[in-house]
Protein backbone atom coordinates (compact mmCIF):
# COMPACT_ATOMS: atom_id res chain seq x y z
CA UNK A 1 0.00 0.00 0.00
CA UNK A 2 1.39 3.34 -0.83
CA UNK A 3 0.77 6.36 1.91
CA UNK A 4 -0.73 9.29 1.22
CA UNK A 5 1.79 11.40 2.50
CA UNK A 6 -0.05 14.86 2.34
CA UNK A 7 -2.70 14.00 4.35
CA UNK A 8 -0.01 12.44 6.76
CA UNK A 9 1.69 16.13 6.97
CA UNK A 10 -1.47 17.35 7.70
CA UNK A 11 -1.42 15.69 11.21
CA UNK A 12 1.48 17.49 11.91
CA UNK A 13 1.19 20.70 12.88
CA UNK A 14 5.09 21.62 13.46
CA UNK A 15 5.50 21.00 9.59
CA UNK A 16 3.91 23.54 8.76
CA UNK A 17 5.95 26.89 8.96
CA UNK A 18 8.52 28.57 7.80
CA UNK A 19 12.05 29.38 9.03
CA UNK A 20 14.51 31.81 7.43
CA UNK A 21 11.43 32.57 5.30
CA UNK A 22 11.67 29.34 3.94
CA UNK A 23 9.15 26.52 4.29
CA UNK A 24 10.35 24.10 7.04
CA UNK A 25 12.05 20.81 5.42
CA UNK A 26 12.26 18.82 8.86
CA UNK A 27 15.34 16.08 8.10
CA UNK A 28 16.61 15.94 11.31
CA UNK A 29 14.51 12.71 12.11
CA UNK A 30 17.27 10.61 13.32
CA UNK A 31 17.65 13.59 15.97
CA UNK A 32 13.82 13.35 17.16
CA UNK A 33 10.51 13.18 14.86
CA UNK A 34 7.72 15.38 15.03
CA UNK A 35 4.42 14.28 16.78
CA UNK A 36 0.92 13.87 15.35
CA UNK A 37 -1.86 15.69 16.66
CA UNK A 38 -3.17 12.80 18.29
CA UNK A 39 -0.07 12.74 20.36
CA UNK A 40 -1.12 16.17 21.50
CA UNK A 41 -3.97 15.63 22.00
CA UNK A 42 -3.28 12.82 24.30
CA UNK A 43 -1.06 14.99 26.50
CA UNK A 44 -3.83 17.90 27.02
CA UNK A 45 -6.61 15.06 27.54
CA UNK A 46 -4.93 13.39 29.83
CA UNK A 47 -4.14 16.64 32.21
CA UNK A 48 -7.27 17.61 31.50
CA UNK A 49 -9.42 14.82 32.47
CA UNK A 50 -7.22 12.08 33.89
CA UNK A 51 -4.52 13.39 35.77
CA UNK A 52 -3.84 11.48 39.00
CA UNK A 53 -0.94 9.38 40.23
CA UNK A 54 -1.28 5.60 39.06
CA UNK A 55 -0.86 2.27 41.32
CA UNK A 56 -2.21 4.11 43.90
CA UNK A 57 -5.07 5.58 45.43
CA UNK A 58 -8.61 3.95 44.61
CA UNK A 59 -10.56 6.23 43.23
CA UNK A 60 -11.91 7.31 39.65
CA UNK A 61 -9.26 9.27 38.15
CA UNK A 62 -6.30 6.75 39.71
CA UNK A 63 -7.62 4.14 38.34
CA UNK A 64 -8.29 5.23 34.58
CA UNK A 65 -4.90 6.60 34.71
CA UNK A 66 -3.34 3.21 35.87
CA UNK A 67 -5.21 1.69 33.10
CA UNK A 68 -4.19 3.96 29.97
CA UNK A 69 -0.73 3.30 31.01
CA UNK A 70 -0.77 0.43 31.32
CA UNK A 71 -2.38 0.17 27.81
CA UNK A 72 0.74 1.89 27.04
CA UNK A 73 2.67 -1.27 28.01
CA UNK A 74 0.38 -3.58 26.10
CA UNK A 75 0.62 -1.67 23.09
CA UNK A 76 4.53 -1.43 23.32
CA UNK A 77 4.53 -5.16 24.09
CA UNK A 78 2.85 -5.71 21.16
CA UNK A 79 4.94 -3.48 18.69
CA UNK A 80 7.68 -5.14 19.83
CA UNK A 81 6.03 -8.79 20.23
CA UNK A 82 7.53 -9.65 24.14
CA UNK A 83 6.22 -12.12 25.80
CA UNK A 84 4.35 -10.56 28.21
CA UNK A 85 3.77 -6.83 29.21
CA UNK A 86 5.95 -7.56 32.70
CA UNK A 87 9.12 -7.41 30.34
CA UNK A 88 8.60 -3.53 29.20
CA UNK A 89 10.15 -1.11 31.88
CA UNK A 90 9.56 2.76 31.02
CA UNK A 91 12.80 5.05 31.25
CA UNK A 92 13.35 7.88 30.42
CA UNK A 93 14.93 7.01 27.00
CA UNK A 94 17.52 4.62 25.57
CA UNK A 95 20.30 6.30 27.41
CA UNK A 96 18.92 5.60 30.73
CA UNK A 97 17.56 2.18 29.44
CA UNK A 98 21.33 1.29 29.07
CA UNK A 99 22.35 2.32 32.29
CA UNK A 100 19.81 0.58 34.04
CA UNK A 101 21.49 -2.58 32.54
CA UNK A 102 24.76 -1.33 33.12
CA UNK A 103 24.09 -0.61 37.04
CA UNK A 104 22.15 -3.75 37.61
CA UNK A 105 22.71 -6.77 35.23
CA UNK A 106 26.57 -5.22 34.81
CA UNK A 107 27.12 -4.91 38.40
CA UNK A 108 25.64 -7.91 39.27
CA UNK A 109 26.93 -10.18 36.66
CA UNK A 110 30.18 -8.98 35.07
CA UNK A 111 33.46 -9.20 37.14
CA UNK A 112 37.38 -8.87 36.72
CA UNK A 113 38.15 -9.80 33.51
CA UNK A 114 35.25 -10.42 32.01
CA UNK A 115 34.21 -9.03 28.37
CA UNK A 116 31.64 -6.53 26.93
CA UNK A 117 31.55 -6.49 23.23
CA UNK A 118 30.17 -3.24 21.54
CA UNK A 119 31.07 -1.52 18.11
CA UNK A 120 32.76 1.06 16.06
CA UNK A 121 29.07 2.12 15.39
CA UNK A 122 27.94 2.75 19.14
CA UNK A 123 26.25 6.34 19.95
CA UNK A 124 28.13 7.32 23.24
CA UNK A 125 25.20 6.51 25.13
CA UNK A 126 25.89 2.97 24.11
CA UNK A 127 30.08 3.27 24.88
CA UNK A 128 30.45 5.15 28.46
CA UNK A 129 27.95 2.97 30.54
CA UNK A 130 30.46 0.04 29.79
CA UNK A 131 33.52 2.42 30.45
CA UNK A 132 32.27 2.89 33.43
CA UNK A 133 31.36 -0.38 34.65
CA UNK A 134 34.63 -1.67 33.40
CA UNK A 135 36.79 1.05 35.13
CA UNK A 136 34.69 -0.07 37.97
CA UNK A 137 35.14 -3.89 37.92
CA UNK A 138 38.38 -4.65 35.71
CA UNK A 139 35.73 -5.88 33.34
CA UNK A 140 37.29 -5.37 29.57
CA UNK A 141 35.83 -3.52 26.49
CA UNK A 142 36.43 -5.06 22.98
CA UNK A 143 35.26 -3.30 20.28
CA UNK A 144 34.12 -4.96 16.85
CA UNK A 145 36.05 -3.17 14.05
CA UNK A 146 34.03 -2.09 10.45
CA UNK A 147 34.90 -1.49 7.08
CA UNK A 148 35.32 1.44 5.06
CA UNK A 149 31.48 1.58 4.04
CA UNK A 150 30.32 1.61 7.56
CA UNK A 151 29.32 -2.37 8.18
CA UNK A 152 30.64 -4.64 11.14
CA UNK A 153 33.36 -7.25 10.19
CA UNK A 154 31.43 -10.62 11.37
CA UNK A 155 34.30 -12.70 11.17
CA UNK A 156 36.20 -10.15 13.74
CA UNK A 157 33.08 -10.23 15.98
CA UNK A 158 33.65 -13.71 16.21
CA UNK A 159 36.92 -14.00 16.83
CA UNK A 160 36.32 -11.46 20.47
CA UNK A 161 33.86 -13.96 21.44
CA UNK A 162 34.71 -16.10 23.75
CA UNK A 163 33.40 -17.74 27.38
CA UNK A 164 34.60 -14.95 28.93
CA UNK A 165 32.25 -12.78 27.26
CA UNK A 166 29.07 -11.51 29.59
CA UNK A 167 27.57 -9.16 26.81
CA UNK A 168 27.44 -7.84 23.64
CA UNK A 169 25.86 -4.54 23.62
CA UNK A 170 25.31 -3.03 19.93
CA UNK A 171 23.64 -0.54 17.64
CA UNK A 172 20.80 -2.17 15.57
CA UNK A 173 20.87 0.71 12.81
CA UNK A 174 23.29 3.53 13.55
CA UNK A 175 22.18 6.94 13.80
CA UNK A 176 25.31 8.47 12.18
CA UNK A 177 25.18 6.39 8.67
CA UNK A 178 22.09 4.03 9.04
CA UNK A 179 23.86 0.47 8.64
CA UNK A 180 21.57 -1.54 10.06
CA UNK A 181 23.64 -4.86 11.61
CA UNK A 182 23.03 -8.22 11.05
CA UNK A 183 21.85 -8.46 14.80
CA UNK A 184 19.98 -11.87 14.40
CA UNK A 185 23.74 -13.29 13.67
CA UNK A 186 24.76 -11.84 16.12
CA UNK A 187 22.63 -12.62 18.76
CA UNK A 188 22.95 -16.68 17.83
CA UNK A 189 26.64 -15.98 17.89
CA UNK A 190 27.06 -14.32 21.01
CA UNK A 191 24.42 -17.36 22.79
CA UNK A 192 26.20 -19.88 22.01
CA UNK A 193 29.09 -18.46 24.45
CA UNK A 194 26.99 -17.85 26.83
CA UNK A 195 26.69 -14.35 26.30
CA UNK A 196 23.38 -11.72 26.42
CA UNK A 197 22.86 -9.18 24.11
CA UNK A 198 21.53 -5.61 24.39
CA UNK A 199 20.56 -4.25 20.99
CA UNK A 200 20.26 -0.22 21.19
CA UNK A 201 17.16 0.15 19.11
CA UNK A 202 17.35 3.84 19.55
CA UNK A 203 17.36 4.29 15.64
CA UNK A 204 15.89 0.57 14.31
CA UNK A 205 12.22 0.76 16.09
CA UNK A 206 10.82 3.35 13.83
CA UNK A 207 12.09 2.30 10.43
CA UNK A 208 12.28 -1.67 11.14
CA UNK A 209 9.72 -4.61 12.33
CA UNK A 210 10.90 -5.62 15.54
CA UNK A 211 10.11 -9.06 16.80
CA UNK A 212 12.14 -9.66 20.03
CA UNK A 213 10.90 -13.45 20.78
CA UNK A 214 11.85 -13.86 17.22
CA UNK A 215 15.70 -11.90 17.36
CA UNK A 216 16.20 -13.41 21.21
CA UNK A 217 17.58 -10.37 22.06
CA UNK A 218 17.92 -10.45 26.02
CA UNK A 219 17.59 -6.75 25.92
CA UNK A 220 16.42 -3.92 23.90
CA UNK A 221 16.79 -0.17 24.38
CA UNK A 222 14.44 2.51 22.63
CA UNK A 223 13.46 6.13 22.93
CA UNK A 224 9.65 7.54 22.24
CA UNK A 225 10.56 10.37 20.37
CA UNK A 226 12.20 8.87 17.91
CA UNK A 227 8.80 7.50 17.54
CA UNK A 228 6.60 10.16 16.79
CA UNK A 229 5.69 10.30 20.78
CA UNK A 230 6.61 12.27 23.72
CA UNK A 231 10.71 13.51 24.57
CA UNK A 232 12.17 12.17 28.40
CA UNK A 233 10.11 8.33 27.82
CA UNK A 234 12.06 5.12 26.87
CA UNK A 235 11.79 1.32 26.59
CA UNK A 236 13.82 -1.71 28.65
CA UNK A 237 12.94 -4.66 27.09
CA UNK A 238 14.29 -7.66 28.84
CA UNK A 239 13.30 -11.15 29.30
CA UNK A 240 11.82 -11.97 32.26
CA UNK A 241 14.30 -14.42 34.16
CA UNK A 242 16.98 -12.01 33.49
CA UNK A 243 14.85 -8.95 34.55
CA UNK A 244 13.81 -11.04 37.75
CA UNK A 245 17.60 -11.98 38.69
CA UNK A 246 18.61 -8.47 38.30
CA UNK A 247 18.69 -6.18 41.55
CA UNK A 248 16.68 -2.72 41.23
CA UNK A 249 18.10 0.32 39.98
CA UNK A 250 16.98 3.27 41.86
CA UNK A 251 16.41 2.43 45.81
CA UNK A 252 12.74 2.78 46.86
CA UNK A 253 11.33 -0.03 45.54
CA UNK A 254 11.57 -2.30 48.69
CA UNK A 255 11.21 0.27 51.04
CA UNK A 256 7.71 0.98 49.82
CA UNK A 257 6.37 -2.26 50.22
CA UNK A 258 6.67 -1.93 53.90
CA UNK A 259 4.63 1.21 54.05
CA UNK A 260 1.83 1.16 51.50
CA UNK A 261 -1.69 0.35 50.76
CA UNK A 262 -1.74 -3.79 49.21
CA UNK A 263 -2.93 -1.93 45.89
CA UNK A 264 0.37 -0.51 45.38
CA UNK A 265 2.90 -3.26 46.82
CA UNK A 266 4.84 -4.07 43.66
CA UNK A 267 8.25 -5.21 43.76
CA UNK A 268 7.85 -7.84 41.18
CA UNK A 269 9.05 -6.78 37.01
CA UNK A 270 7.92 -4.38 35.96
CA UNK A 271 7.51 -2.64 38.97
CA UNK A 272 10.63 -3.44 40.70
CA UNK A 273 12.35 -1.32 38.00
CA UNK A 274 9.84 2.27 38.13
CA UNK A 275 10.57 4.01 41.32
CA UNK A 276 8.93 6.68 41.79
CA UNK A 277 6.39 8.65 40.16
CA UNK A 278 7.17 8.03 36.24
CA UNK A 279 6.11 9.83 33.20
CA UNK A 280 2.62 9.74 33.07
CA UNK A 281 1.52 11.74 30.47
CA UNK A 282 3.92 10.82 28.06
CA UNK A 283 3.65 7.10 28.61
CA UNK A 284 -0.16 7.44 28.10
CA UNK A 285 0.63 9.72 25.20
CA UNK A 286 2.82 7.46 23.49
CA UNK A 287 0.08 4.93 22.81
CA UNK A 288 -1.07 7.44 20.36
CA UNK A 289 2.53 7.33 18.55
CA UNK A 290 2.23 3.14 18.46
CA UNK A 291 -1.46 3.65 17.23
CA UNK A 292 0.18 6.28 14.69
CA UNK A 293 2.80 3.91 13.26
CA UNK A 294 0.30 1.00 13.45
CA UNK A 295 -2.00 2.41 11.45
CA UNK A 296 0.22 3.34 9.09
CA UNK A 297 1.91 -0.38 8.72
CA UNK A 298 5.64 -0.62 9.53
CA UNK A 299 6.01 -1.93 6.07
CA UNK A 300 4.65 0.75 4.55
CA UNK A 301 6.71 3.28 6.20
CA UNK A 302 9.58 1.76 5.49
CA UNK A 303 8.80 1.32 1.92
CA UNK A 304 8.29 5.06 1.54
CA UNK A 305 11.43 5.67 3.54
CA UNK A 306 13.26 3.80 1.43
CA UNK A 307 12.57 5.57 -1.53
CA UNK A 308 13.13 9.02 -0.15
CA UNK A 309 16.57 7.07 1.01
CA UNK A 310 17.03 5.92 -2.71
CA UNK A 311 15.67 9.14 -4.61
CA UNK A 312 18.47 11.42 -2.50
CA UNK A 313 21.24 9.26 -2.65
CA UNK A 314 20.80 9.19 -6.84
CA UNK A 315 20.00 13.23 -6.98
CA UNK A 316 23.31 14.06 -5.07
CA UNK A 317 25.39 11.45 -6.28
CA UNK A 318 25.61 13.94 -9.20
CA UNK A 319 26.73 16.53 -7.32
CA UNK A 320 30.39 17.81 -7.76
CA UNK A 321 31.98 17.50 -4.39
CA UNK A 322 29.07 14.96 -2.70
CA UNK A 323 31.40 12.26 -0.30
CA UNK A 324 28.54 10.08 0.80
CA UNK A 325 29.54 8.68 3.89
CA UNK A 326 28.68 5.18 5.06
CA UNK A 327 27.44 3.33 1.71
CA UNK A 328 25.92 -0.13 3.58
CA UNK A 329 24.15 -2.13 1.83
CA UNK A 330 21.74 -2.61 4.57
CA UNK A 331 20.30 1.09 5.92
CA UNK A 332 17.51 3.04 7.54
CA UNK A 333 16.97 5.94 6.02
CA UNK A 334 19.79 8.07 6.64
CA UNK A 335 21.81 10.40 4.52
CA UNK A 336 25.30 10.92 6.51
CA UNK A 337 27.62 13.21 3.57
CA UNK A 338 30.49 15.64 3.31
CA UNK A 339 31.08 18.44 1.07
CA UNK A 340 33.91 18.39 -0.63
CA UNK A 341 36.77 21.19 1.69
CA UNK A 342 33.75 22.23 3.18
CA UNK A 343 33.14 21.83 6.82
CA UNK A 344 30.11 19.96 7.78
CA UNK A 345 28.97 22.95 10.31
CA UNK A 346 29.11 25.25 7.41
CA UNK A 347 27.00 23.72 5.33
CA UNK A 348 24.22 22.54 8.16
CA UNK A 349 23.90 26.60 8.64
CA UNK A 350 23.82 26.96 4.72
CA UNK A 351 21.14 24.32 4.93
CA UNK A 352 19.18 25.84 7.54
CA UNK A 353 19.23 29.35 5.76
CA UNK A 354 16.97 27.39 3.19
CA UNK A 355 14.45 26.52 5.43
CA UNK A 356 16.38 22.71 6.02
CA UNK A 357 17.02 21.53 9.49
CA UNK A 358 19.81 18.96 9.49
CA UNK A 359 22.28 17.57 11.89
CA UNK A 360 25.86 18.29 11.59
CA UNK A 361 29.03 17.30 13.65
CA UNK A 362 30.12 13.69 15.14
CA UNK A 363 26.72 12.62 16.34
CA UNK A 364 27.82 11.51 19.73
CA UNK A 365 29.80 8.90 17.32
CA UNK A 366 33.40 9.93 18.08
CA UNK A 367 34.92 6.79 18.03
CA UNK A 368 33.29 6.01 14.58
CA UNK A 369 34.37 9.67 13.09
CA UNK A 370 37.38 8.76 14.15
CA UNK A 371 37.64 5.66 12.85
CA UNK A 372 36.55 6.86 9.23
CA UNK A 373 39.09 9.97 9.38
CA UNK A 374 36.62 12.65 9.72
CA UNK A 375 35.65 15.14 11.85
CA UNK A 376 32.01 14.90 11.41
CA UNK A 377 29.57 14.49 8.34
CA UNK A 378 25.91 16.25 7.43
CA UNK A 379 23.09 13.97 8.10
CA UNK A 380 20.21 14.19 7.06
CA UNK A 381 17.52 11.43 7.84
CA UNK A 382 13.82 10.90 6.95
CA UNK A 383 10.56 9.99 7.98
CA UNK A 384 7.08 9.30 6.84
CA UNK A 385 6.33 12.71 6.20
CA UNK A 386 9.23 13.47 4.30
CA UNK A 387 8.33 14.02 0.47
CA UNK A 388 10.39 13.34 -2.48
CA UNK A 389 9.65 17.19 -3.29
CA UNK A 390 11.67 17.64 -0.08
CA UNK A 391 14.74 15.67 -1.28
CA UNK A 392 14.49 17.67 -4.81
CA UNK A 393 14.91 20.64 -2.74
CA UNK A 394 17.45 19.06 -0.02
CA UNK A 395 19.56 17.88 -3.75
CA UNK A 396 19.47 21.68 -5.06
CA UNK A 397 20.68 23.42 -2.04
CA UNK A 398 23.24 21.05 -1.47
CA UNK A 399 24.66 21.22 -5.15
CA UNK A 400 23.91 25.03 -4.65
CA UNK A 401 26.36 25.10 -1.64
CA UNK A 402 28.94 22.83 -3.03
CA UNK A 403 29.48 25.24 -5.65
CA UNK A 404 31.47 27.36 -3.68
CA UNK A 405 34.02 25.49 -3.49
CA UNK A 406 33.79 22.83 -6.09
CA UNK A 407 33.53 24.67 -9.14
CA UNK B 1 43.70 54.47 11.07
CA UNK B 2 39.73 54.80 12.00
CA UNK B 3 38.03 54.18 15.20
CA UNK B 4 37.07 50.89 16.65
CA UNK B 5 33.31 53.13 16.79
CA UNK B 6 34.32 53.97 12.71
CA UNK B 7 34.72 50.62 11.44
CA UNK B 8 31.94 48.72 13.44
CA UNK B 9 29.70 51.21 11.63
CA UNK B 10 31.42 50.15 8.50
CA UNK B 11 30.55 46.70 9.12
CA UNK B 12 27.30 47.43 10.19
CA UNK B 13 26.22 49.11 6.79
CA UNK B 14 27.98 46.74 5.04
CA UNK B 15 25.44 44.14 6.48
CA UNK B 16 22.79 46.18 6.15
CA UNK B 17 23.16 45.56 2.23
CA UNK B 18 22.82 42.29 2.38
CA UNK B 19 18.94 42.79 4.30
CA UNK B 20 17.19 40.13 5.32
CA UNK B 21 18.19 37.18 3.06
CA UNK B 22 20.11 34.93 5.46
CA UNK B 23 21.63 32.88 2.69
CA UNK B 24 23.72 35.82 1.56
CA UNK B 25 24.87 36.88 4.33
CA UNK B 26 26.44 33.67 5.09
CA UNK B 27 28.13 33.52 1.67
CA UNK B 28 29.46 36.95 2.45
CA UNK B 29 30.43 35.98 5.77
CA UNK B 30 32.10 32.89 4.25
CA UNK B 31 33.65 34.96 1.17
CA UNK B 32 35.04 37.11 3.94
CA UNK B 33 36.78 33.90 5.70
CA UNK B 34 38.83 33.14 2.73
CA UNK B 35 40.46 36.94 2.65
CA UNK B 36 41.99 36.22 6.10
CA UNK B 37 45.59 36.28 5.89
CA UNK B 38 47.66 32.57 6.06
CA UNK B 39 48.27 31.14 9.90
CA UNK B 40 51.66 30.54 10.06
CA UNK B 41 51.96 26.39 10.43
CA UNK B 42 53.84 25.94 13.54
CA UNK B 43 51.01 27.60 15.55
CA UNK B 44 48.64 25.41 14.23
CA UNK B 45 48.78 23.63 18.11
CA UNK B 46 46.94 22.08 20.71
CA UNK B 47 47.59 25.46 23.47
CA UNK B 48 46.56 27.81 20.69
CA UNK B 49 42.92 26.42 20.19
CA UNK B 50 40.79 28.72 21.74
CA UNK B 51 37.83 26.34 24.38
CA UNK B 52 34.25 27.03 23.89
CA UNK B 53 34.19 26.54 20.33
CA UNK B 54 32.07 24.40 18.23
CA UNK B 55 34.42 24.27 15.27
CA UNK B 56 37.81 24.70 16.26
CA UNK B 57 39.91 28.09 16.37
CA UNK B 58 43.63 28.84 16.74
CA UNK B 59 44.69 32.49 17.78
CA UNK B 60 48.14 33.88 18.57
CA UNK B 61 49.06 37.32 19.07
CA UNK B 62 52.46 39.18 19.07
CA UNK B 63 53.38 43.18 19.96
CA UNK B 64 55.12 45.46 17.13
CA UNK B 65 55.43 49.32 18.40
CA UNK B 66 53.02 48.84 21.35
CA UNK B 67 50.35 47.48 19.31
CA UNK B 68 49.12 43.81 19.05
CA UNK B 69 49.15 41.98 16.03
CA UNK B 70 46.29 39.02 16.43
CA UNK B 71 46.22 36.05 13.70
CA UNK B 72 43.53 33.47 13.67
CA UNK B 73 42.27 30.46 11.99
CA UNK B 74 39.65 28.10 11.85
CA UNK B 75 38.57 24.64 10.48
CA UNK B 76 35.27 26.41 9.19
CA UNK B 77 35.16 29.32 6.44
CA UNK B 78 32.02 30.44 9.12
CA UNK B 79 34.33 30.97 11.60
CA UNK B 80 36.73 32.22 9.65
CA UNK B 81 34.44 35.21 8.37
CA UNK B 82 33.20 36.14 11.74
CA UNK B 83 36.97 36.19 12.62
CA UNK B 84 38.05 38.24 9.97
CA UNK B 85 35.43 40.76 11.45
CA UNK B 86 36.95 40.59 14.87
CA UNK B 87 40.40 41.22 13.79
CA UNK B 88 39.35 44.10 11.19
CA UNK B 89 37.99 46.13 14.43
CA UNK B 90 40.69 44.88 16.76
CA UNK B 91 43.94 44.00 14.85
CA UNK B 92 46.88 46.23 15.20
CA UNK B 93 45.70 48.35 18.16
CA UNK B 94 46.68 49.26 21.62
CA UNK B 95 46.18 47.12 24.07
CA UNK B 96 44.21 49.67 26.09
CA UNK B 97 42.39 50.50 23.10
CA UNK B 98 41.39 46.93 22.92
CA UNK B 99 40.42 46.23 25.93
CA UNK B 100 37.87 48.70 26.05
CA UNK B 101 36.55 48.23 23.20
CA UNK B 102 32.79 47.86 22.85
CA UNK B 103 31.88 45.37 19.88
CA UNK B 104 28.03 46.54 19.46
CA UNK B 105 28.77 45.53 15.95
CA UNK B 106 28.32 41.77 16.55
CA UNK B 107 24.46 42.57 17.68
CA UNK B 108 23.73 45.01 15.62
CA UNK B 109 24.41 42.46 12.94
CA UNK B 110 22.13 40.33 14.24
CA UNK B 111 24.67 37.81 14.76
CA UNK B 112 22.87 35.59 17.18
CA UNK B 113 20.25 34.57 14.42
CA UNK B 114 23.15 34.21 11.81
CA UNK B 115 25.35 31.74 13.21
CA UNK B 116 23.10 30.31 15.98
CA UNK B 117 23.32 30.27 19.73
CA UNK B 118 26.26 27.74 20.50
CA UNK B 119 28.36 29.54 17.59
CA UNK B 120 27.47 32.61 19.53
CA UNK B 121 29.18 31.28 22.85
CA UNK B 122 32.16 29.83 20.57
CA UNK B 123 32.10 33.92 19.54
CA UNK B 124 32.41 35.13 22.74
CA UNK B 125 35.17 32.67 23.87
CA UNK B 126 36.76 34.11 20.66
CA UNK B 127 36.49 37.95 22.05
CA UNK B 128 37.20 36.97 25.31
CA UNK B 129 40.53 34.88 24.29
CA UNK B 130 41.70 38.35 22.46
CA UNK B 131 40.98 40.42 25.40
CA UNK B 132 43.04 38.33 27.51
CA UNK B 133 46.43 38.67 25.00
CA UNK B 134 45.43 42.64 25.20
CA UNK B 135 45.83 42.53 28.63
CA UNK B 136 48.91 40.26 29.03
CA UNK B 137 50.37 42.35 26.70
CA UNK B 138 49.48 45.53 28.92
CA UNK B 139 50.55 44.24 32.22
CA UNK B 140 54.44 43.42 30.20
CA UNK B 141 54.41 47.20 28.49
CA UNK B 142 53.89 48.21 32.25
CA UNK B 143 56.12 46.71 34.27
C1 LIG C 1 21.72 4.87 18.21
C2 LIG C 1 21.34 5.72 19.37
N1 LIG C 1 21.54 5.27 20.61
C3 LIG C 1 21.19 5.99 21.68
C4 LIG C 1 20.62 7.24 21.58
C5 LIG C 1 20.26 8.00 22.81
O1 LIG C 1 18.87 8.20 22.90
P1 LIG C 1 18.26 9.17 23.99
O2 LIG C 1 19.01 10.45 23.89
O3 LIG C 1 16.83 9.29 23.62
O4 LIG C 1 18.48 8.51 25.32
C6 LIG C 1 20.41 7.76 20.31
C7 LIG C 1 19.84 9.12 20.13
O5 LIG C 1 20.38 9.97 19.49
C8 LIG C 1 20.78 6.98 19.18
O6 LIG C 1 20.57 7.44 17.94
Amino acid sequence: MSLNIDQIRGLFPVLHQEVHGKPLIYLDNAATTQKPQSVLDALSTYYSHDNSNIHRGAHALADRATRYYEETREAVQEFINSKESAEIIFTKGTTESINLVAQTFGRKFIGKDDEIIISTLEHHSNIVPWQMLCEEKGAILKIIPITESGEIIFEEFQKLLSPKTKLVSIVHASNALGTINPVKKIIDAAHEVGAKVLLDGAQSTTHLEIDVQDLDCDFLAFSAHKLYGPTGLGVLYGKREILEAMPPFLGGGEMIKEVTFEKTTYNVIPFKFEAGTPNIADVIAFKSSLDFIKGLGKKNIKNHEDDLLAYSNELLTSVKGFIPVGTAIEKVSVLSFNIKDMHPFDVGVMLDANGIAVRTGHHCTQPLMKRLGIDGTVRASFAVYNTKLEIEKLAESVAKIARIKNK
Amino acid sequence: MSSIKDIQDEIVSEFEILGDDKESTIFYIMELGASLDAFPEEERKEENIIKGCQSKVWLVADEQDGKINYKADSNTDITKGLISLLLRVLNNRKPEEILNAELDFVSRIGMGSIIGSQRSNGFASMIKQIKLYALAFQTKQNV
